[in-house]
């Protein structure tokens, strides 16, 4: 299985709404790849990733990832592939306040038994694994890890949250404008740790922002106005 | 399932003054409400294991809830005493079985002074139809003779064999004693929880002896009978305040009950202890129904605390529902997490509130007996009571339906992307 996303003849549109946001006809992304998707506010970025994360469902058109057609999954046989083989990093307040650095990293690892196993096939147990995630992304200040979540700095968060998608080895890996509340050096060096991690486990990675100059950093870039032919069908009624 | 309840936990921990004042609001009106039903069954608990085995109770005419307050209860005072000569023809009639007289009026330090015969050790029975012992000691054998009950020994650290002087007047303090003529403790009777703990037992002849020398509730100027002197002279009583009947056969009660209440020689009044605690009860009925209802009502205004809790952080917590969604938490996953923290709260308040309700019971319980002479249990939970504190619990759980809703909603129209 080459392909990690595939998908054809695909329409969305919010509940409420009479508009499609998207209507794409085709997009393909390979297995390891480094997919970075740019694109105005409100060209319907999110709304692509909450597709592919299982979250929304399209009205219309064939959603296949990882090899499952989503739009045929039942919602809790979505919730359980996003558990399972999905990594989400938002842009902002990716941590739950109320749980510590490494509770909040391995949350996943308790709605997915799939990725808990895959942690004790590598002979290792959720905390050792968070632990040397943190490591990777050069978070070893064991002050650090006592600390709420909510007193860490902006850039600390987000390598939290990054390990948090990383663990259990998810095979797609999703980034919602992870690093626009970050400065641009921290940016670089975010970035980059995440390719590390994800060349280590073999995962694809999808990457929305609209820093324009991040693009080049990227094996490919796909500027979603391009593709989407949502407005152009609006305009054409 | 583990971990929603983990997270239910945690989150809860985090807001913990909220928790604290939410839980402690809970605790204390369901302390309340189970109070307030506690005192309820356990005072008429009291009340009904204080007499047990008479038939009549017979005073002067007055209302029967009055006569039984303070011929039995020792709760205010009678209005009027019966002649000897009415209780000695009454207690000669072919159905009675046996009576006990009492005269009141008299204390000893606040504890009523009860001059009754040594039928009264033979006769009296409360709560289950037990009798009373005498834990240390004889019933009364000579005139300045005394027995007292297990909570005035206690009390006032009286043993067998120490005098003690009694008091005109049923006061707390009371400046007239009888003093003349001191009396010693023959015996000390075990506790039954009951009015009999705290009161002090003489005999007839003994109240005649100490009064002898006086006349309309005064000493005589000029007149000292001295004890011993007393001894010699004839202490039948004139009058007592009340007394208490058994018959022999119980069909005969109403025959009996109307003879007496028609008595031509003077107005008595003869009562069915049963049925005079009933209209003691609907009497007091309607105070504890209200007190009942106000009492839910603080209930209702504590869970609503929560509900008000709960709601006001639904908005900053949406964040938090979409990174649990983003990491594979299913829509009932967020409903669970809300419904779990109101439960937990609720759970927690309940727990709280019954430690309460026993703390309170603990602490009141000697409390009231010394002051009112009421008697508390302390039991088990109640069936009554378990239904109480599981409609709270499911009152809580139907609060935490109301933000779960609400909350499941928002998770599912956000999604992973919360929009404000
Ligand atoms: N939950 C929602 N309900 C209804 N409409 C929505 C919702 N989320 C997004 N939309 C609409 O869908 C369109 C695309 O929004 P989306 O968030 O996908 O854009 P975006 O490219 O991610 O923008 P940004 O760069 O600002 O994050 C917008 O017009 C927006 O109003
Ligand atoms: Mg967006």
């Amino acid at each position: 299985m080459s392909r990690v996303v595939e998908l054809s003849d695909l329409h969305f549109t919010w509940p409420r709404s009479t508009q499609p946001v998207l209507s794409l006809d085709a997009l393909q992304v390979n297995r390891q790849e480094h997919l970075f998707i740019k694109g105005p506010s409100g060209s319907g970025k999110s709304t692509l990733l909450g597709l592919l994360a299982g979250i929304l469902i399209p009205q219309h058109g064939r959603l296949s990832v990882l090899g499952r057609r989503l739009e045929t999954l039942g919602g809790s046989a979505r919730d359980r592939f996003r558990a399972d083989h999905i990594g989400y990093i938002f842009q902002l307040f990716n941590l739950i306040p109320y749980l510590s650095v490494v509770e909040n990293i391995i949350l996943p690892c308790h709605f997915s038994p799939a990725r808990a196993n895959r942690i004790r096939h590598q002979g290792t147990t959720a905390h050792q694994e968070a632990l040397r995630l943190l490591a990777h992304l050069k978070l070893t200040d064991p002050a650090l890890l006592c600390k709420p979540v909510n007193e860490l700095s902006v850039g600390q968060q987000q390598r939290v949250a990054a390990a948090r998608a990383l663990i259990g080895a998810p095979e797609l890996v999703i980034g919602d404008e992870p690093t626009s509340s970050l400065d641009s050096e921290h940016r670089t060096v975010f970035i980059e740790l995440l390719f590390d991690e994800c060349a280590r486990t073999g995962a694809t990675l999808i990457f929305v922002s609209h820093e324009v100059s991040l693009a080049a950093l990227f094996g490919k870039t796909l500027n979603l106005p391009e593709i989407n032919r949502a407005e152009t069908l609006a305009a054409e009624q | 399932m583990k971990t929603i309840l983990m997270l239910a936990m945690k989150s809860l921990r985090n807001r913990f003054i909220m928790v604290t004042l939410t839980v402690l609001s809970i605790s204390l009106s369901l302390t309340l409400l189970l109070g307030v039903e506690r005192f309820r069954t356990e005072s008429h608990h009291s009340f009904t294991n204080t007499i047990a085995g008479v038939d009549l109770l017979v005073g002067a005419r007055s209302g029967p809830i009055q006569l039984l307050l303070y011929a039995v209860f020792h709760i205010g005072h009678a209005t009027n005493n019966l002649s000897w000569q009415s209780y000695e023809e009454i207690k000669a009639l072919p159905e009675v079985q046996w009576t006990i007289p009492i005269s009141l009026g008299d204390s000893h330090r606040g504890y009523r002074v009860v001059g009754t015969t040594p039928a009264f050790f033979d006769h009296f029975t409360y709560g289950a139809r037990q009798p009373l012992s005498i834990e240390r000691g004889d019933p009364f054998d000579d005139l300045y003779d005394a027995v007292i009950g297990a909570e005035t020994a206690r009390r006032l650290g009286y043993e067998v064999g120490d005098t003690l002087v009694i008091a005109h007047g049923a006061g707390e303090v009371s400046f007239i004693e009888h003093g003349d003529k001191p009396f010693t403790v023959a015996g000390i009777l075990a506790p039954t929880g009951t009015p009999v703990d705290r009161a002090v037992y003489v005999s007839l002849e003994a109240i005649e002896a100490i009064h002898i020398d006086w006349r309309g509730g005064a000493p005589l100027p000029g007149v000292s009978i001295s004890a011993d002197q007393a001894r010699r002279l004839d202490l039948t009583p004139r009058v007592i305040t009340a007394f208490m009947v058994k018959l022999k056969s119980p069909i005969a009660t109403f025959t009996v009950q109307r003879f007496i209440n028609q008595y031509p020689a003077e107005p008595l009044t003869a009562i069915l202890p049963g049925v005079a605690l009933q209209q003691l009860w609907e009497l007091i009925g309607v105070a504890e129904k209200a007190l009942f209802a106000v009492s839910i009502f603080v209930v209702v205004v504590g869970l609503s605390g929560m509900l008000t809790a709960l709601l006001t952080s639904l908005n900053e917590r949406r964040r938090e529902m979409a990174i649990l969604r983003s990491v594979g938490a299913r829509p009932i996953h967020i409903f669970g997490l809300m419904i779990g923290e109101a439960v937990l709260v609720t759970s927690m308040g309940i727990a709280l509130g019954v430690a309460l309700l026993y703390l309170m019971f603990i602490i009141a319980q000697p409390l009231l007996l010394s002051r009112l002479g009421l008697y508390l249990g302390i039991s088990m939970v109640s069936p009554f009571e378990w239904l109480l504190i599981g409609l709270v619990w499911l009152a809580g759980l139907l609060v935490g339906i109301i933000p779960a809703w609400r909350i499941y909603r928002l998770a599912l129209m956000d999604g992973l992307s919360v929009r404000t």
